[in-house]
C-alpha cells in the first residue's frame, strides 16, 4: 500500500520522528496496572506447589481463614474451569494434582499484601509426592507417566493442532515437501547433528499484573498488563461462559511483554478472588520469582537436523525433528511448534524436507510465546549446522548459505513461490558480511590479537520469519477529529515499549498532510471504547494495524471531502486540502477548514451539516490458509521479515573466555517508517538474542525444582554485556500489501544472533558447541574437545547446562 | 507504628510507617508517587533507584522508618515548569525509553553518576549503568542520549539504509 513513494514524495515517514509516549514515561506519569490502586482493592497471593508432580490429598485452609483482613481462599477444588489458548488443558488453580514445581494451588485475597502473604503461609497442603517426567524425551517413553491423562477429553483448535491421546504430546506439526529418502540417496554428504537450548525468562521489567472486578450481574472489570486485550477477552467469556458484553478489559501502559503477556494469565485467578470477595477489586501483582515459576516461559527444544548435500554444495534433502518441551501446559508452545514447523530450515531452499515438530508435556513450568516464537531457538540450531556443513564439504559458510538462500522463484517448505517483493535475504547477509569485513582480519584487528593473545573470529548467521497466526486475523483504526483540528486515533494493538503507535501516527499524519504532532494514538485501551485487534504478537502489528490506519485516514479525508464538497458547492473530483483546510483546486481562496467541520459544519444562519468527523479502516491479512495436516503444506505467511546477523568476537584460546567486539544487524524492513524505532528494535532485540546466546537458562535440580528463579541466579544483560560496537542495517525491498512497503521487524533482531556467536567463536577456536546460553567454560571444553560437563552445579540435565555424558549417552541410545 | 518526616523533592511528608514497610512502598503506595518502580524488589533490577541524602538507594532494600529524617529525590522532582530536564530531553531525542517502566530508575541512575563525572567517557557510562536492568532498549540509545547531553556526542546513531 503506496510502497511506490519516494523517500522525497513523503514528509513524515522514513523521518525521525520522538516517541509519542516519551514524556509520560520519562516523568513517570505514564500509569502502569502495577501503579493502579483502586477504592477498596484486595492484594492477592497465591500458594505455590513446591514439588513438579504431586497427589494434592489434602488442603486446610482453616487458620489461614481466621488471619485478620483475609476476604477470600480458593483452592482448586471449588472451581470447575479450564483455560486454554489452544488447547484448553488449564486449571485456574491445581485441583487434584499439581503439574510443575511454582503452580498456584491456593490462593488468598486480603485487605493488605501482608495479611494474604501471612494467610498463604498458613494454608497446609498435603501432597502425595510423584516422580516427575522432567525431560522431554523421557516424556515419550512408553511408560512415561502422563502429565494429562485427560487429553482426549480437552477442547482444541482443530483445524491447526493434532494432541495425541495416551502420549505425552500435545501437538504433532507434520510437513512433507518432495521424497526426503530420494534426496538423501542422491547427496555426496550426509550430516546429522542435534542442537539444544534450555527455557527461558522474558523478563518484562515490570511483571504480570492484573486488577479484576468481578461486579453485581457477572458484569467483569479487568486492568492488566495484557498485549491481547480482545483475545483476552475471548478466552476469559469461554472459560466462565459470559457474555463478551459483560466483560471489560483495560490495557493501561505495560512495562514490555516479549510474549509472556499475549495470551491469558492471572486475570481468571484474581476473578475468582474477586467474586468470592463479593465483587471488590482484586490486584495480583506477581513477584519477580512467581515471574519466573508460576507464569510462563519459553520453551527448551531439542532439535535434530540431518541433511543431505549435492557435490556442488546444494542442499538436496533435510529431515527436521524438533522436541519441544511445553512444560506442564500447552499454551502457545503448540503453536510455537506448528510456526517454526513451517519455517525449521531457516530462509533456504530445501527440494526435499521432512519435519516433525512435536510439543511435549513435562512437569515443569509451561512456556508460551516468547519474541522469535521459536524461531529464536531453532535458529540456534539450523544456524550453527549451516556452518558444521559446509566446515565439514570444504565450503566458506556465507558461500554455502547464498547457494542455498531463498530468492525470487524458490518454493518455501510449505510451497509458497518466494518473489522479488519478499524481501532480499542474500543482501542482508552480504551487508552483514561487509560490516564486519567478514573472511579476513584488518590491520588493526591483527595487531589487536598480538597484543591481547586473543583469537578473533568471524561470522554470519541468517535468519527469516513470518507473523504465525491464524489465518483470519483482521484489525481496524479508527480516527476521530476534536473541535480543535487535532486527531485521535483508536485501536486495541498495543504498544508495550516496540514504538508503534509512533510509526502509526507517522503514517497517518502522512496519508492526513496533517503535522505528526496534530496526530495522538491513544494509549489505554478498552475492550468496551476500542476497536477489535486479535493480538499484539508475531510482528504483524506495524503491517496490519498500518494498513488498518491508512485506511482510516483515507476515509476520514473522503467524509471530510463529503461535507466540504456541500460547503464548497463542488464536487470531490475539484477538492485537495492541507493540513487546515479544503479547498478547491483551481480557486485556492474557497476554502473550508477542518476544524469548522470537526464536530459537523454550522453555516452562518445557525444551519448545520455533517457531524463529528470520523474515520474508519479495516483491515485482514489477505490470502492465508490452513496447513494440511499430513503435508503441512498451505500459504501461513503474512510476510517474511528477512535478516542477518555479521559477528566479531575474540576468544581466548586458553581460557574460553570471549568478548563481542562487534555485532552488525541487517533486516529487510520493506520500508524504514522511523529510524530511530527500527534501531532501537534492532539493537534491544539483538541484546536480548545474546542473553539466550550467553547466560540465561532455567537450571533444574532431578526432581523438577526450579533452582534459579531470580536475578542473583539467572542473570539477563547489562549495560556491560553491550559488544563493544553495535550497528543496525535496513533492507527495504517494498512488500506489496505492507504500509508504504514496510514489514514487521520486532522480533527479528533476536533471532539468529546467538547462533552467529556460537559460529565466529568457532571460527577463533575451533570450539564446536551445540547447546546455548554458551559460557566461557563451554568454550573451553569445545576447545580442549572435552565432553560437555558443566551440569556441576545441579548434577542434573534439566535445565540451562549441556547435559552429563551418562543422559547424551541415554539420548543417544534412543 | 512509628511517626517519621521525609523531604521529597523539597516536600515535607510526615505519616504513620509499620516498621517492616520498604521505602520503596512508602513512596509508592502511601505517597502516591508512582514513578518509582519495583522491577525485583531484591535490589537487583534498579527500577527503585531514588536518591536518598544525596546519594542513589534501591529503595526496596531500604525501610521507610530508616528514611526518617531524610532528603530524597525521585523522578517527580525532574521536570519542573513544565520542562524536561536535558537529561529526559536527552532520553527523547534518543529514543532512550521504550516500555518505560527501568526508565526512572535508570535517570536517577546517570543523574547521579553525572554529579560526580559530569564528562563520563563511553566506558564511564557503560559502567554507571550496570546497575539498571533495561530489557528493551539494549542501552544503546541510553548511552548515546548521556554522551549527547554531556557534549561529547560525535555523531548520532543512524539506521544505515542500503
Amino acid at each position: 500500500m503506496y510502497e511506490n513513494l519516494k523517500a522525497t514524495e513523503l514528509t513524515y515517514v522514513g523521518k525521525k520522528t520522538r516517541r509519542i509516549d516519551a514524556h509520560e514515561k520519562l516523568t513517570g506519569q505514564a500509569m502502569y496496572a502495577s501503579d493502579m490502586i483502586l477504592p477498596g482493592m484486595l492484594h492477592a497471593k497465591v500458594k505455590q506447589s513446591p514439588h513438579a508432580r504431586a497427589k494434592i490429598k489434602n488442603i486446610d485452609i482453616s487458620k489461614a481463614k481466621a488471619v485478620p483482613g483475609v476476604r477470600s481462599i480458593i483452592t482448586g477444588e471449588e472451581l470447575d474451569y479450564r483455560v486454554g489458548l489452544y488447547v484448553v488443558d488449564k486449571g485456574i488453580l491445581a485441583k487434584g494434582e499439581v503439574r510443575h514445581f511454582g503452580e498456584a494451588v491456593a490462593a488468598v485475597a486480603a485487605d493488605t499484601l501482608e495479611a494474604a502473604k501471612k494467610a498463604v503461609d498458613l494454608i497446609e497442603v498435603d501432597y502425595e509426592v510423584l516422580k516427575p517426567v522432567l525431560h522431554p524425551l523421557d516424556a515419550l517413553e512408553k511408560d512415561a507417566p502422563l502429565v494429562h491423562p485427560d487429553l482426549g477429553d480437552y477442547s482444541y483448535m482443530e483445524a491447526a493442532f493434532t494432541p495425541v491421546p495416551g502420549t505425552n504430546i500435545a501437538n504433532h506439526t507434520k510437513l512433507r515437501k518432495g521424497d526426503v529418502e530420494q534426496g538423501f540417496e542422491k547427496a555426496e554428504w550426509i550430516i546429522e547433528r542435534e542442537y539444544t537450548n534450555p527455557s527461558v525468562q522474558h523478563v518484562p521489567m515490570e511483571t504480570h499484573v492484573s486488577i479484576v472486578q468481578w461486579g453485581y450481574g457477572d458484569k467483569v472489570t479487568i486492568w492488566t498488563s495484557a498485549q491481547s486485550p480482545f483475545t483476552l477477552r475471548n478466552l476469559f467469556c469461554t472459560a466462565f461462559k459470559l457474555p463478551h458484553r459483560d466483560v471489560r478489559v483495560i490495557v493501561p501502559y505495560v512495562g514490555g511483554g516479549f510474549g509472556g503477556k499475549a495470551g491469558i494469565g492471572i486475570e481468571p485467578l484474581a476473578a475468582v478472588l474477586s467474586r468470592k470477595a463479593g465483587g471488590r477489586p482484586v490486584k495480583f501483582y506477581a513477584t519477580r520469582e512467581e515471574e519466573f515459576s508460576l507464569l510462563p516461559c519459553r520453551s527448551q527444544l531439542t532439535y535434530r537436523i540431518k541433511t543431505g548435500i549435492a557435490s556442488d554444495g546444494k542442499i538436496l534433502a533435510q529431515q527436521m525433528t524438533m522436541y519441544w518441551d511445553s512444560g506442564a501446559y500447552a499454551d502457545y508452545a503448540v503453536n510455537v511448534t506448528r510456526a517454526s514447523g513451517y519455517s525449521a530450515a531457516g530462509p533456504y531452499e530445501i527440494p526435499n524436507a521432512s519435519i516433525d515438530a512435536y510439543t511435549i508435556y513435562t512437569n515443569k513450568p509451561f512456556g508460551t510465546a516468547y519474541r522469535g516464537f521459536g524461531h529464536v531457538e531453532f535458529h540456534w540450531g539450523v544456524e550453527r549446522h549451516m556452518d558444521l556443513i559446509a566446515h565439514a564439504i570444504g565450503m566458506d559458510p556465507l558461500e554455502f548459505r547464498k547457494k542455498n538462500a531463498l530468492k525470487a522463484g524458490s518454493i518455501t517448505l510449505t510451497g509458497e513461490k518466494i518473489t522479488d517483493h519478499t524481501g532480499n535475504v542474500t543482501k542482508c547477509m552480504e551487508e552483514a558480511a561487509k560490516a564486519v569485513n567478514y573472511g579476513k582480519l584488518t590491520k588493526e584487528e591483527e595487531e589487536r590479537e598480538k597484543r591481547t593473545g586473543m583469537k578473533i573470529g568471524k561470522a554470519v548467521a541468517a535468519l527469516h520469519k513470518a507473523p504465525a497466526m491464524p489465518p483470519f486475523v483482521s484489525t481496524v483504526v479508527i480516527i476521530k477529529m476534536n473541535e480543535d483540528g487535532t486527531v485521535i486515533a483508536n485501536l486495541s494493538l498495543i504498544d508495550y515499549g516496540q514504538g508503534t503507535y509512533t510509526s502509526i501516527a507517522q503514517m497517518i499524519a502522512e496519508r492526513l498532510r496533517f503535522p505528526v504532532e496534530k496526530v495522538k494514538v491513544a494509549f489505554e485501551s478498552d475492550t468496551d471504547r476500542d476497536p477489535y485487534d486479535w493480538q499484539t504478537v508475531a510482528s504483524k502489528g506495524l503491517l496490519l494495524s498500518g494498513n488498518a490506519a491508512i485506511l482510516a485516514a483515507d476515509d476520514f479525508l473522503k467524509n471530510s471531502y463529503a461535507v466540504a464538497a456541500q460547503v464548497l458547492r463542488a464536487q470531490t473530483v475539484d477538492l485537495d486540502h492541507d493540513s487546515e483546510k479544503i479547498f478547491v483546486k483551481h480557486r485556492p481562496d474557497e476554502f473550508v477548514t477542518f476544524k469548522s467541520m470537526a464536530i459537523g459544519y454550522a453555516y452562518p444562519n445557525g444551519n448545520a451539516i455533517g457531524g463529528p468527523l470520523v474515520g474508519v479502516g479495516t483491515y485482514t491479512a489477505q490470502g492465508l490458509s490452513n496447513l494440511d495436516k499430513e503435508t503441512g503444506q498451505g500459504n501461513p505467511a503474512l510476510d517474511w521479515t528477512y535478516g542477518s546477523h555479521g559477528m566479531i568476537v575474540e576468544v581466548n584460546p586458553e581460557t574460553g573466555e570471549y568478548n563481542i567486539l562487534k555485532v552488525a544487524s541487517v533486516f529487510d524492513v520493506g520500508k524504514v517508517i522511523n529510524p530511530d524505532a527500527v534501531r532501537g528494535q534492532a539493537i534491544g532485540g539483538m541484546l536480548q538474542g545474546l542473553g539466550t546466546g550467553i547466560c540465561e537458562g532455567y537450571i533444574y535440580d532431578d526432581q523438577g525444582h526450579l533452582l534459579n528463579p531470580s536475578f542473583t541466579d539467572n542473570k539477563i544483560p547489562t549495560s556491560q554485556d553491550l559488544p563493544l560496537e553495535v550497528e543496525a542495517i535496513a533492507v527495504e525491498t517494498a512488500q506489496l500489501d505492507g504500509p508504504f512497503g514496510a514489514r514487521g521487524v520486532g522480533e527479528h533482531s533476536m533471532i539468529s544472533v546467538a547462533a552467529a556467536l556460537g559460529n565466529a567463536i568457532q571460527q577463533a577456536s575451533g570450539a564446536e558447541l551445540t547447546h546455548m546460553p554458551i559460557r566461557f567454560e563451554d568454550v573451553w571444553r569445545g576447545i580442549n574437545k572435552r565432553e560437555a560437563v558443566d551440569n556441576w552445579i545441579t548434577k542434573s540435565p534439566y535445565g540451562s547446562c549441556k547435559s552429563a555424558p551418562e543422559v547424551q549417552k541415554h539420548n543417544k541410545e534412543r | 507504628m512509628k511517626r517519621i518526616r521525609v523531604t521529597i523533592n523539597g516536600d515535607v511528608y510526615e505519616r504513620d510507617v509499620q516498621e517492616h514497610i520498604t521505602l520503596l512502598h512508602f513512596i509508592r503506595q502511601d505517597l502516591g508517587l508512582i514513578g518509582t518502580k519495583e522491577g525485583c524488589g531484591a535490589g537487583e533490577c534498579g527500577a527503585c533507584t531514588v536518591f536518598m541524602n544525596g546519594q542513589t538507594v534501591n529503595s526496596c532494600l531500604v525501610l521507610a522508618i530508616e528514611a526518617d529524617g531524610a532528603t530524597l529525590e525521585t523522578i517527580e522532582g525532574e521536570a519542573k515548569d513544565g520542562k524536561l530536564t536535558p537529561l529526559q530531553e536527552s532520553f527523547d531525542k534518543h529514543h532512550a525509553s521504550q516500555c518505560g517502566f527501568c526508565t526512572p530508575g535508570m535517570i536517577m541512575t546517570i543523574k547521579d553518576f553525572l554529579g560526580r563525572n559530569p564528562k563520563p567517557s563511553r566506558e564511564d557510562v557503560i559502567h554507571g549503568i550496570e546497575s539498571n536492568f533495561c530489557r528493551c532498549t539494549g542501552y544503546e540509545q541510553i548511552i548515546e542520549a548521556v554522551l549527547d547531553v554531556t557534549g561529547q556526542l560525535d555523531e548520532k546513531g543512524e539506521v544505515k539504509h542500503v
